[in-house]
């Protein structure tokens, strides 16, 4: 089980209808790529987030399959078309089971 | 010609190829540095009387690449806030026999405001000058009756990026008359000492020698208005002291450890040649 796993997500609160705004996430984890020894020799056995989606009111924006040579504390930018108000729900997988999940609300005027 | 002498000195210690060494780079990038768009950070500033050879300090930000500047200018792209989360949720957390937490006192950590600029200070009780590592040390032993931090560990850099980040903006000033006086003297002597097989003091590079490039690297003036610094070398937040390390280990020499009077006596006289320029920490540098 990864430690201080946070996520952060930054999204514009409001948009006008059909605009394209940019969005950021960033989420703490170490993205152990199973290749490393300690010090004694032995493997550290892999844990990574293995998968990372965002839908809007349900819809997938972006589904990204995640692999080992990512970097540590995984940083996404992304653009999508906001078409309505609504809600942004960012999921991230961890190899260990657990998910980690963050919502941003988005007005449209 | 004082500075002509002491570079060819410096050349020559090196053993490097002339000119080719010590090229002069780029002038430093004339910026403004807003973080978040809200902090106006002061990069440039009068240098402080004390110091005799210049007379422009300025921050280490200005020597970065574009890329590097603009990663500190939001705190979303700033690596290091990642470390300052890691402390605002470690402010709260229970230590020693009576559960107590920096929270107990503190309140917030924004309670904490002004107090990276005034640090390392004299401190009455202990007759000595504590740095803001000590003075967290001081607290978590004697306060909270915990076990001390490693003095550089993550724990203790990332507590010192979280107060240093509640204070970015405010203009640093260190006090170095009164009792603080001896501690800054040493530490002066410390910065004009050359140390190492190379026979390099630190004013060899970062005064001398500051914005030129050595070999392929944009020397800055060695301020630590920034510190912590999340590092693109190493990935991760670097305390003061394991700079000086670095820097001391680089000129070939035993270093002083982490901690010590001698590196507390040099962080107190090189804060104060900051005096004037903001409070930045965590910054970002490569």
């Amino acid at each position: 089980m990864a430690e201080n796993v946070t996520p952060r997500v930054r999204v514009p609160k409001e948009a006008a209808a059909g605009e394209v705004i940019t969005i950021k996430t960033l989420i703490s984890h170490p993205m152990e790529s199973g290749q490393r020894k300690d010090k004694e020799g032995n493997l550290i056995p892999r844990s990574i987030i293995n998968r990372f989606t965002c839908t809007f009111n349900g819809e997938t924006v972006i589904d990204v399959a995640m692999e080992p040579a990512i970097s540590t504390n995984p940083y996404f930018e992304f653009q999508a078309k906001v078409p309505e108000s609504g809600t942004f729900t960012f999921t991230w997988i961890d190899d260990d089971g657990s998910t980690y999940e963050d919502t941003k609300e988005i007005a449209v005027a | 010609m004082r500075q002509m002498l002491r570079t060819g000195a410096a050349w020559t210690a090196l053993g490097l190829a002339g000119s080719a060494a010590l090229a002069p780079a780029a002038t430093a990038q004339e910026a403004n540095l807003v973080i978040n768009d809200e902090i106006e950070i002061v990069t440039r500033a009068p240098a402080p009387e004390h110091m005799e050879y210049m007379s422009e300090v300025v921050s280490g930000w200005e020597y970065r690449s574009p890329e590097t500047q603009a990663l500190q200018m939001d705190d979303f792209e700033n690596p290091g806030m990642i470390g300052v989360d890691n402390a605002r949720a470690d402010f709260e957390t229970a230590m020693g026999p009576d559960g107590q937490s920096c929270a107990s006192c503190h309140d917030s950590p924004e309670a904490l405001e002004g107090v990276r600029a005034v640090y390392p200070k004299w401190d009455e009780a202990k007759g000595e000058v504590q740095t803001l590592e000590m003075q967290v040390n001081e607290c978590v032993t004697e306060r909270a009756g915990a076990e001390p931090w490693d003095y550089t560990g993550d724990r203790m850099t990332e507590m010192v990026a979280l107060i240093s980040s509640v204070s970015r903006g405010m203009p640093v000033d260190v006090a170095i008359d009164g009792p603080a006086q001896e501690t800054w003297e040493k530490g002066k002597e410390i910065y004009y000492t050359r140390y190492g097989q190379l026979e390099l003091a630190c004013a060899n590079c970062h005064e001398d020698n500051y914005d030129n490039m050595i070999r392929a690297d944009h020397l800055s003036q060695g301020q630590i208005n920034g510190f912590p610094t999340y590092r693109l070398k190493n990935g991760a937040l670097n305390a003061v002291h394991d700079r000086f390390k670095g820097c001391v280990r680089d000129t070939r020499a035993e270093t002083f450890a982490p901690g010590s009077p001698e590196f507390v006596a040099l962080e107190l006289y090189v804060a104060s040649r900051g005096n004037g320029l903001s409070v930045e920490g965590p910054s970002v540098r490569n």
